[in-house]
Order: structure tokens, then C-alpha cells, then sequence
């Protein structure tokens, strides 16, 4: 039970809490396999009438899994589920929707090509004489939407509205069952500041009328806007249940990343121009005037051993483009590589492969993850391709390679034989960068390594490229986000409009609005 | 017993088992075997001998199937492969003799070999969907075979060529040996050496197999001459067996009969994962069928109903989706009774 403290927030819906002792969701000792994977072990949950209650955790700490087994997605292998005071067990969604739990997911799944009438009351539609009765249905969404705070016309096509109206109306027709939990799964990712503020009046709103809602962000600022309090989660594990008045930013952040105190937090390595280079020392890789047509215009472009250079510039800047071409992904139609003073011709990535260039793609879904192959099969697949098929790897050697980068990288679950589909998508990343790591490159190229990855793994993954530079690697990095880039790199290669406008050392007086102001004026201001 | 219950393949062993057991009911002695001039008899003995060219078809078929393609072809290469080898029996001054027939085989698989090459040369250096390369030969292939033939049904004596199909060694059909160990050497090539995860990984992502450096062209392309080749050899022992090369019925839907075991061993059409143990459960169950339809003694008008109904149970048992569905109704009825 919740110890009855006061709170210094005066909100309607903690002083509810006080007073309301039942949960309406508790769910106790949850544990959820996949088939290598334990992706929840023992995981006690509850929620309250009338209050927000956010999930926390990194990728991959369990939250999707745990909140597919409370609406019925994900079948659990032990522990109880009591909703309402009674146990229950979810054969599927349906069954949990009957119960009152609905959910909304990230992306709208509605039909955009029907009415908003029809989208709220899909499943639920007034009858008269075996057909549609359109005049009822349209008067019963008006009043789900007023219930939003929504004043837009029934029957006007979905499409026709935003991304938060649609987010709204596939709230509206979440609560049509009269939920009392209304799970809302990344509801505000694609959302911009009013709309989330539109959204968050929506929320408040249903904590007034007592409905519990489970919340889940990525933004540490919304989760404390709007959330009573907060369920932490990691490596499938509870880590803790607090309310959010009592849990200052900085601990709930070091409660989500395991094994780091509360000052290691997000700090990855500064190097900054770190890389001492000589006048003598030779490059590894020089691109002389190298260009293909509506990619990337030629450039001119040293790589030094041991050096990391950033590639900055907006999305569709040519950034990936020229990091293609210096893997032979895409074919150059201009200029050449030189290696070692001679040409080096790069047709297909075997080739690049074969001079020790590797390329990870930022499209890590579609040109990375083999996802039905198990992790040791992904980690060695480059190792193996290279050597062609007639040679397999010895499997003690595999097995060394392996489980010496697992263990390297701190790939979870550690499990060699998990499908790669089944992790996070942190943990797929750094399997993808021990597929190219076993190939021991001389120059590694990253695109976006740090998409769509948690902050400790974004971490782990920065701190090893300075480190894989230190040894003598020469590293291309790519990053949408400038600070990353520039805490990383010796050297920024600035892009803009598929051409290369400028080159600027990382000292000490360059920050991001600087640098912002290059890819803004094209390397003019300088 | 659950992860029994839960392997993929255990429906269609079940459904093997189902079909020998009604024949056992109807005949009791059909599976035993007898000894008969030093050769082994019995209908096991036959089966084996005439899953042949299907598991020779079958195993190339899985093979295609796991990069994402298709063969449809495979049928018109088994009518190519006896024309052949029969017309250059018959155009022998020797057509008895051992070098004869082993000039026959020689040829015929080089063409087979050819054409497999020529299918993979649409897929892998042209980039045509599978599905469409190979009916290019499928339809044309049979017209190949009318010309070679010159529109007869050609039919040639030729002892040792003979023996592909009806000939003994070891006590074993000769037809038999050849595709199971043909099975051997390939489930071994694709497992020992790295082929076989190459091969799945260009099928689950061809795109991140690039990337990493597969030689996806190279892969896909071998593999298609490989199932040419295959087929070729399936020809071979149809071709034997009836010593006549009929270029318009030989190895007939051949191609959907492979395609149905490949699925039955639990390979999905989209590529990726194969499994050949599986195939070869596929196609002893397709070849098991036409005995236990004769043992049951099925009216021929009520045959192929039989086997679609067969087939059909196989691959619902098999499918995901319903055993999830069965799945929901037992959690359903715990639910239920938690809840009553």
C-alpha cells in the first residue's frame, strides 16, 4: 500500500489516491519468455484509479512486453493479473478490452479514409433495422469528442485533420467502451509542444473522472508534467515504484541505466581534436574529387588512422551518400580513392570489406539485422562472408569471436543463440558493430550508430568508438545530433545539399550553435 | 512430451505415421519386407524408390526457396532431361552399351546445368522476379523437349540406362540410392560448410547480406543451377523407369508437388530458414499418399479430393496462426474458469 504522505503538489488526483486504497490494475510476479529470451522476470505492477502512472526504462527493459501482457498481446508465463479485484487471465485483446483496458498505440491505427464518426465508433455501432444508424452514430461521437475537449465535425474524413486530432480521436474511441484503464503507449512522439499540451488537458480530464492511465514517454519532461507516479524497469526487472514528486530527474535516470552512479549519467568521452596527428603520418584512405551524380557532388576527403571524423549536416545533406561511396555501396561516377599513394577501386562492399573498410548502415532494420538469424550467426556473418562459403569458421574460433564481443560490447540478453529480432533495438546495434568489429577494419564507418538507442547504450557505443580510435581505427561518424558529433570527432566534415562545404577541427571554441551556423550558411561564415 | 508436441515438424511425422498406419489397418503385412533374389521387395522398399526424383526436385526446390525464389521450371527440365538422354540413346550405333548410357547422362545433366544456369542468370544478373524468370523455361522448356524429341514419343532399349530407375545394388534400388544420397551429400554441404547460413541470411535480408559482404549474386545464381541440375537428374530416372521420353507428361506438376513438401517440411515461401530434414518428410508423405490411395483402394474420381484433404490438414496444423488461435481457446477457457 502507498504510505499516505502528502504531497507538495496539491492535485486532485494524488489526494484521490490517498483515499482510493483498491488498484484497479495489479498485476504480481509477471513473467514473460520468448523463446531466448526472458523479457520480464518477476515484475509487480499496479495502478490506481484517477491517477497517471508513468513506465519507465531504457529499450529493451520490458515496458512493451509488460504492457502486452496486461492487455492480453503477450501471454504471460507466471504470476496474476487482478483487475477490478478479481484475477484474471487474457486469452487476447478482446478479452481485456472487455475488462475495461484499452490502449492506444504510438502510431495511430485508425483508418484515415473513413469519418471520424465512423473511426470512433468502429465496433460499436448504433443499429436500427439491421443497417447502419448513421444519425446516432454520428450524435454519439460528437459526445465522445466533446468529452476530449474536441470541437471538429463527425463527419469530416480523419485524414483531413493533424496528428494530434487523430491521436485525440483514437483516445475518443479507446474510451467508447467506458475503459477504466487507458494505456497510452508513446502517444506524444510525434507530436509538437501545444499539441502535447492538447493532449495532456485530455489526460487530466480523464484523471478527474477516475480513469487509471498508463503512460509511456521518452521525454523525461512530459513524464514529469503530467505523471503521479512512476514504475521503473530494467533488464526485464523491477528496479522501483515511486511517485514522481519524491523522485528527482537525475535519480530516476540513474535507477533506468544499471551499473552507473548518479554522475557517470550520459556523459560519453570528449575528445574533441584528441588525435595527435603528425606531419608526417600518411593517410589511410584519400577521396580525390569523389562524386556520383544526384548523390553527393565530388569531394575531397583524408582519413588519418586514428582519427574520428564527423559527418554533420541535415537529413538528406549526402551525409550517408558519401559514407556510401567510400564503402562501394553505391557506385562513384567521378574522381577516386587513393590508398597507400595508389587507386583503389571500390565496386561492391566485398571489396571494401576486403581493404578493411566496414560500413554499418543507418538503416539498421533494412541493410543490418539478419533478424531469424540468432546473434552468433550475425555477429559472424561479415567474418564468414569474407572468407566465402567453402571456408566455414572453425566453431571453437566462432565461438571465441562471439562470445569475446558479447561480452565486449555488453550485449543483453547474453545469449548467442537468442534470434536477433528478439532484442532491443540498442543490443541489435551493438551485435551489427561486433559483426563489423570481428572483421577487425582499418576504417570503420558509422552511420547514425546512435539512432533510436537509449542513452546508456549510446553511451557504451561512443565511448568504444573513441577508445577503437585510440587504438588506431579510422572512424567516420554520422549523427543527426550536433553535440554528439561534436564530442566525438577530431574533425567535422560539414555537409549541405550533397556537397561537402566545409572542414573544421573540433577545438575548443567550437560549439553547436557554431556549427549549426555552418551548415546554415554553407561554410560562408566562416 | 509439450516440446515434442511444439517441434515443427511433429504434425507432419504425425500425419506420415496417420497415412502408413491406415494402410497397416487395411493390408497388415504392406510394410514388411522380404528378400527376393538378394534384392529387398515391400512397399517401404518402393516408396523409397519412388520419393526419388520428387526429393531430387524437392531438395533443389528448398534450396531456391531459401534465398526468397521460386523454380517453376523444374518440371520442363525433367521432360528436357529424358529427351535427352533418350534421343541420344536412340541416335547411338550402340544404344546397349555402358558408355552409351553414360554419354546419355553426361549430356542430358550438362544441359540441365545450362538451363538451371540460365534461370539464375535472369534472377541473380537480371534482377527478374523468380516467380516470372522460371516460367519462362517452364513454358518454353516442354516445347525444348517436343523439338528434341521431334514430337514422338521416343523409346529406346538400353540396358544399363535402364538400371537408373529398376536396377539393384546392395540389395537397394538404384533410383533410391541415388536421391538419398544425393540428399546426404547436400544436407551435409549445407550445413558443414557455411552455405547453408549464407544462403538463409540472403533470403531473411538480401540487402544487410550485401552490406555484410555475401556474394548474393554468386549464391543465388549457383543455387539455381543446382536445382537445374537436380532436376536434370530427376528426369533422368523418369526417364528411366518408363524408357520412353514423353515431352509432355514427363515430371507433370512436378514443380507444385516440391513446392507442396518443401512447405510441408516447414520452409517458408519467403525465404530464409530451411530445413531439408523437413522436405524429405514432405515428400515421403506426397509419395506415401499414392500408396496408401491404391492400398484404401480411393476411387480414382475421389483421389485428388483425398490428398487435398490431406494436404490441407498438414498445413493447418502446421500454420501459426491457428495454433495460436488454439492456443487463445484453451487460455480463453482457463480464463473462464479463473474468472467463473
Amino acid at each position: 500500500m502507498i504510505a499516505p504522505t502528502p504531497h507538495q503538489r496539491q492535485n486532485a488526483a494524488t489526494d484521490q489516491l490517498a483515499t482510493s486504497a483498491r488498484p484497479v490494475v495489479e498485476m504480481t510476479g509477471i513473467s514473460v519468455e520468448f523463446p531466448g529470451v526472458k523479457a520480464l522476470n518477476s515484475v509487480d505492477f499496479r495502478l490506481f484509479p484517477g491517477e497517471v502512472h508513468a513506465l519507465m526504462g531504457e529499450n529493451g527493459a520490458g515496458k512493451s512486453t509488460l504492457i502486452k501482457a496486461l492487455t492480453g498481446v503477450n501471454q504471460i508465463s507466471a504470476g496474476t493479473i487482478v483487475v477490478d479485484g478479481k484475477q484474471t487471465l487474457f486469452g487476447g485483446p478482446a478479452d481485456a478490452r472487455e475488462r475495461g483496458i484499452s490502449t492506444v498505440y504510438q502510431e495511430v491505427n485508425l483508418c484515415g479514409n473513413l469519418t471520424v464518426a465512423e473511426n470512433i465508433m468502429l465496433g460499436n455501432e448504433p443499429r436500427r433495422f439491421g443497417g447502419l444508424d448513421w444519425k446516432a452514430m454520428r450524435a454519439q461521437a460528437r459526445v465522445h469528442l466533446e468529452r476530449m475537449g474536441l470541437d471538429i465535425d463527425p463527419a469530416s474524413s480523419l485524414d483531413s485533420h493533424s496528428l494530434a486530432v487523430q491521436q485525440l480521436v483514437a483516445i475518443s474511441r479507446a474510451m467508447v467502451v467506458d475503459a477504466k484503464v487507458l494505456i497510452l503507449d508513446e502517444p506524444t512522439s510525434s507530436l509538437d509542444a501545444d499539441e502535447v499540451e492538447q493532449l495532456f488537458r485530455v489526460m487530466r480530464r480523464l484523471r478527474e473522472e477516475g480513469v487509471g492511465i498508463l503512460f509511456v514517454s521518452h521525454f523525461l519532461d512530459q513524464i514529469y508534467a503530467i505523471s503521479d507516479r512512476i514504475t521503473v524497469l530494467r533488464n526485464g526487472q523491477l528496479v522501483q515504484e515511486r511517485m514522481t514528486a519524491d523522485l528527482p530527474q537525475r535519480e530516476l535516470v540513474s535507477l533506468m541505466i544499471a551499473g552507473t552512479s548518479d554522475a557517470e549519467v550520459g556523459v560519453a568521452t570528449e575528445r574533441r581534436g584528441k588525435a595527435m596527428r603528425t606531419e608526417d603520418s600518411a593517410p589511410l584512405l584519400q577521396a580525390v574529387g569523389l562524386g556520383r551524380k544526384g548523390a553527393v557532388e565530388p569531394f575531397d576527403l583524408d582519413l588519418y588512422p586514428g582519427e574520428v571524423i564527423g559527418l554533420a549536416g541535415l537529413l538528406g545533406s549526402g551525409r550517408t551518400e558519401l559514407a556510401r561511396l567510400l564503402y562501394g555501396a553505391d557506385k562513384s561516377d567521378s574522381g577516386q580513392l587513393r590508398a597507400a599513394g595508389s587507386d583503389l577501386k571500390l565496386r561492391t562492399p566485398r571489396q571494401a570489406l576486403a581493404q578493411k573498410i566496414a560500413y554499418t548502415s543507418e538503416d539498421r532494420k533494412g541493410e543490418g539485422v539478419v533478424g531469424e538469424l540468432t546473434v552468433a550467426e550475425n555477429i559472424i556473418l561479415g567474418l564468414q562472408a569474407a572468407r566465402g562459403w567453402m571456408r566455414p569458421l572453425p566453431k571453437t574460433k566462432a565461438k571465441q569471436i562471439v562470445e569475446a564481443y558479447m561480452k565486449a560490447l555488453g550485449v543483453r540478453p547474453a545469449n548467442p543463440d537468442a534470434l536477433l529480432k528478439n532484442l532491443s533495438g540498442g543490443n541489435q546495434q551493438k551485435v551489427l558493430l561486433a559483426r563489423w568489429l570481428a572483421t577487425a577494419p582499418k576504417l570503420l564507418l558509422l552511420d547514425e550508430p546512435t539512432r533510436g538507442i537509449d542513452i546508456g547504450a549510446k553511451t557504451e557505443i561512443m565511448n568504444l568508438v573513441s577508445e577503437l580510435a585510440d587504438q588506431g581505427m579510422a572512424v567516420v561518424f554520422i549523427s543527426a545530433e550536433l553535440e554528439e558529433v561534436l564530442r566525438l570527432s577530431d574533425r567535422i566534415a560539414v555537409m549541405r545539399d550533397h556537397k561537402k562545404v566545409a572542414e573544421i577541427p573540433t577545438t575548443r571554441d567550437v560549439d553547436v550553435p557554431q556549427l549549426i551556423e555552418v551548415i546554415a550558411n554553407g561554410g560562408e561564415s566562416k | 512430451m509439450t516440446r515434442i508436441y511444439k517441434h515443427r515438424l511433429f504434425w507432419p511425422v504425425v500425419a506420415l505415421a496417420a497415412l502408413l498406419l491406415a494402410c497397416t489397418l487395411k493390408r497388415p503385412d504392406i510394410l514388411g519386407i522380404s528378400v527376393l533374389d538378394g534384392h529387398l521387395f515391400g512397399a517401404p522398399i518402393d516408396i523409397l524408390r519412388n520419393s526419388a526424383p520428387l526429393l531430387l526436385v524437392s531438395l533443389g526446390m528448398t534450396l531456391v526457396i531459401a534465398t526468397r525464389g521460386i523454380d517453376l521450371s523444374v518440371g520442363a527440365t525433367v521432360a528436357i532431361a529424358g529427351a535427352v538422354a533418350l534421343t541420344f540413346i536412340a541416335g547411338s550405333h550402340d544404344p546397349g552399351s555402358l558408355g552409351t548410357a553414360l554419354g546419355a547422362v553426361v549430356v542430358a545433366l550438362g544441359l540441365c546445368l545450362v538451363l538451371g544456369g540460365f534461370n539464375g542468370f535472369l534472377v541473380s544478373g537480371l534482377g527478374i522476379q523468380p516467380i516470372i524468370a522460371t516460367l519462362i523455361l517452364m513454358t518454353a522448356g516442354r516445347g525444348v523437349a517436343m523439338l528434341i524429341t521431334g514430337g514422338q514419343i521416343t523409346t529406346v532399349n538400353s540396358a544399363p540406362f535402364a538400371a537408373l530407375a529398376s536396377g539393384f545394388l546392395l540389395g537397394l534400388p538404384v533410383a533410391a540410392l541415388i536421391a538419398y544420397g544425393v540428399f546426404i551429400v547436400i544436407a551435409l554441404l549445407v550445413r558443414r560448410t557455411a552455405l547453408g547460413m549464407l544462403l538463409e541470411a540472403v533470403g531473411i535480408n538480401p540487402d544487410a547480406s550485401r552490406l555484410a559482404g555475401v556474394k548474393s549474386k554468386t549464391l543465388v545464381f549457383t543455387v539455381y543451377t543446382l536445382c537445374g541440375a537436380l532436376a536434370g537428374l530427376a528426369g533422368l530416372i523418369f526417364a528411366s523407369n518408363t524408357m520412353a521420353a514423353d515431352a509432355n507428361n514427363a515430371g507433370l506438376f512436378i514443380e507444385l508437388d516440391a513446392i507442396l513438401a518443401v512447405v510441408i517440411g516447414g520452409t517458408s515461401l519467403a525465404g530464409g530458414k530451411f530445413n531439408l530434414g523437413g522436405t524429405l518428410v514432405g515428400v515421403l508423405i506426397i509419395t506415401t499418399l499414392n500408396l496408401t490411395v491404391t492400398v484404401l483402394g480411393i476411387s480414382p474420381l475421389v483421389t485428388p479430393m483425398f490428398k487435398a484433404i490431406v494436404v490441407i490438414a498438414v498445413t493447418l496444423m502446421m500454420s501459426p496462426r491457428l495454433r495460436g488461435m488454439l492456443a487463445g481457446l484453451r487460455e480463453r477457457r482457463r480464463y473462464q474458469e479463473v474468472n467463473a
